[in-house]
């Protein structure tokens, strides 16, 4: 055979003063890197198999070992850095698609770090979150235009669409049990329900374990339909119509046989060892008028006690299709731009194919108003939301909402390897090995999701309370409380905000 | 009295537990340094492993602790305070009944070889949290 051209992406060092030959290196990695001489008392690290994911380096109880990037020795070259060398390599050894897995790690612009918030001073005042309830709880759905009220009974005479409520704009985005494991989705679920939030089934149907947390969760239509059953729609609070995804726009699902086992068979509603396919569409939509069948086709089977999700990834012609979507009855519209995740994705796409989701959103939530119909839909973004901030500012931009996943998986001890499509995954989250899914302890998880979550909560009270404002309504698509800086003109007329430094 | 529970199935198999385990009853009670020694302390606490399953296992301290019983000289015991099945290694004669009649096997034959004094001991005070146990790094042991 050929000699392979590819070089260790990583470099391991071993201080051999601190190792001790304990092996917990060894033990705990699922690519076998480390390995141990017993004739010798030695332990041996092949580079050419770290993905970087520095779970040795955390269980190393002495600190011996330090996992870096490898300097590749190759003359300087700003066109052709180490990861596109390293893809054309693999490319012409393998004949194959690359493929990826989180979010898009190329450097395009990241609109949240050019967007400066407001606060009070002297003429209005701030609020200290301490001492004063602030408001951050959210409803998504259809709102109505007007209300009609009963003056003399005091009472709506107007029907209001059903709602979900939200202890803070905070959802977790769709993962799927097979992309992610059980008990990385138990996490995620039972921290929903402690947090009073909601968390996605993705695609990939709804393990019967999880019925009783259906108040927390919102399933997924698909292309792929797999799981769909009355008793799936029946459970979850609200249904979401999976068009896209934005790791991964215009480009179905597939989870290699391999990984359908008995239990994922069973949520799937496959046979075990099939490949489970989603299409890059849906077969029955080819138009906004086909989108709205199906969207009634639910609301239907549902009694209209759900709303009704669309997701969409952040693509060109977002705003329009937005729209679209909010005219074919969707009660939640959710964008998911760029650096959204995914399991597993071609790099090319995952790379190159979508847009910032900030822009996506500043645009879609300005087309909505335009054309009136923006209380019909509530708005959710995700797609590299990181902190508190991130959400304030999307919430400032006009969405009701966000997902995070990307975060949420961070939280539950990911360290982004970006090896998610080999199902090897050393911290339990994107595997079904059992040896390697014990590793996510979902007490842990919960625990740490609802920590994160928490402190989430806490800052963004503390930032409303310093921008003078008590209600997290009051700063929906409340651009004035946004000023960009470092961003061209043309780039914060998209946003809809003013350039730091003008005033009102 | 507060135990160490077992969950097999969050255990890693990476045994770090067996490891503080022979830091805590070590002299220097220094990692690095415990391990340089070649007459360090046997582990109290084993990881047992097939296939899938691993789980830590040390003296469950049995409320009808057979080595108690069958201990020639007295010298395995428990302590009233404690509730812990301690052996008392000025007593002991390395007669290995106790190995005999732990149905856990967790009674071991000390580093030395001589006597018996591989056997959790329940090493913390009152309100502290055994080392096996605060080291777990997946929760796979607790103390309740």
């Amino acid at each position: 055979m050929a000699k392979s051209l590819l070089f260790p992406e990583f470099k391991i060092e071993r201080d051999a003063k601190r190792c001790i030959a304990c092996q917990v290196c060894v033990r705990q990695c699922a690519n076998a890197v480390h390995s141990y001489e017993e004739d010798d008392d030695t332990l041996w690290s092949e580079e050419e198999r770290c993905v970087g994911c520095q779970r040795c380096v955390t269980l190393c109880p002495t600190g011996a070992l330090e996992v870096r990037r490898r300097e590749v020795g190759f003359r300087e070259n700003a066109n052709w850095e180490p990861a596109f060398l390293h893809r054309l390599y693999k490319q012409a050894e393998t004949g194959g698609i690359v493929l990826a897995s989180m979010g898009c790690d190329r450097p395009y612009t990241i609109y949240w770090d050019h967007l400066l918030l407001n606060a009070s001073q002297v003429t209005n005042p701030s609020i200290d979150p301490l001492r004063e309830p602030i408001e951050i709880r959210t409803f998504l759905g259809r709102k109505e235009a007007s209300l009609d009220v009963d003056w003399e009974n005091l009472s709506l005479k107007t029907k209001l669409a059903p709602q979900l409520e939200l202890s803070l704009p905070v959802l977790f985005s769709a993962m799927s049990y097979g992309s992610i494991s059980y008990n990385a989705f138990r996490s995620i679920v039972e921290a929903a329900q402690e947090i009073g939030t909601l968390c996605n089934s993705g695609e990939g149907g709804l393990h019967p374990d999880f019925y009783s947390f259906g108040e927390h969760i919102i399933v997924q239509v698909a292309s792929g339909r797999f799981g769909v059953t009355p008793e799936y729609l029946g459970v979850a609070k609200a249904i979401e119509i999976k068009i896209g995804q934005g790791a991964k726009p215009g480009i179905g699902g597939h989870l290699p046989g391999e990984k359908v086992s008995p239990e994922i068979s069973r949520t799937r509603r496959i046979p075990v060892g099939s490949d489970a396919i989603s299409p890059a569409p849906h077969h029955d939509i080819y138009s906004i008028e086909d989108l709205e069948r199906l969207v009634f086709a639910i609301k239907e089977a549902t009694g209209y006690r759900k709303p009704v999700s669309v997701k969409i990834a952040a693509v060109h012609n977002v705003a329009a299709i937005a729209s679209g979507c909010v005219r074919a009855g969707a009660d939640i519209v959710a964008i998911d731009g760029i650096r959204g995740g995914t399991g597993a994705a071609p790099q090319v796409i995952r790379d190159n194919v979508g847009i910032p989701i900030e822009l996506a959103l500043a645009q879609v939530d300005e087309r909505l108003r335009r054309e009136g119909i923006r209380h019909r839909a509530s708005i959710v973004v995700a797609g590299g939301i990181r902190s508190s901030s991130d959400v304030i500012k999307a919430i400032a931009l006009g969405a009701d909402a966000v997902y995070v996943g990307t975060a949420a998986l961070l939280a539950l001890g990911c360290h982004l390897c970006q090896k998610c499509y080999t199902g090897r995954c050393n911290w339990g989250i994107a595997t079904q090995d059992p040896l390697l899914t014990k590793r996510l302890n979902p007490r842990i998880g919960k625990r740490r999701l609802v920590n994160l979550m928490r402190a989430w909560a806490l800052e963004m009270k503390e930032i409303l309370g310093g921008m003078g404002i008590n209600a997290i309504e009051s700063l929906r698509g409340n651009r004035e409380q946004l000023r960009a800086v470092g961003l061209r003109e043309e780039e914060a007329r998209l946003l809809g905000v003013k350039m730091a430094g003008e005033g009102w | 009295m507060k135990k160490i529970r077992i969950h097999e199935e969050y255990c890693i198999g990476c045994h770090l537990c067996e490891i503080t385990c022979v830091v805590k009853h070590s002299p220097s009670g220094k990692l690095i340094k415990t391990f340089r020694d070649t007459n360090r302390p046997a582990p109290r606490v084993r990881v047992e492993e097939e296939g899938y399953v691993s789980f830590a296992l040390q003296c469950r301290h049995c409320d009808d602790a057979p080595c108690v019983e069958n201990c020639l000289t007295g010298a395995m015991y428990r302590d009233e305070e404690t509730g812990v099945v301690l052996c008392d290694e000025d007593r002991c004669v390395g007669c290995w009944m106790c190995i005999m009649s732990c149905p856990f096997g967790v009674a071991e034959r000390n580093a030395e070889h001589t006597h018996i004094g591989s056997k959790c001991d329940g090493c913390v005070k009152k309100g502290e949290v055994p080392p096996c146990v605060e080291n777990c790094p997946n929760e796979a042991l607790t103390y309740e």
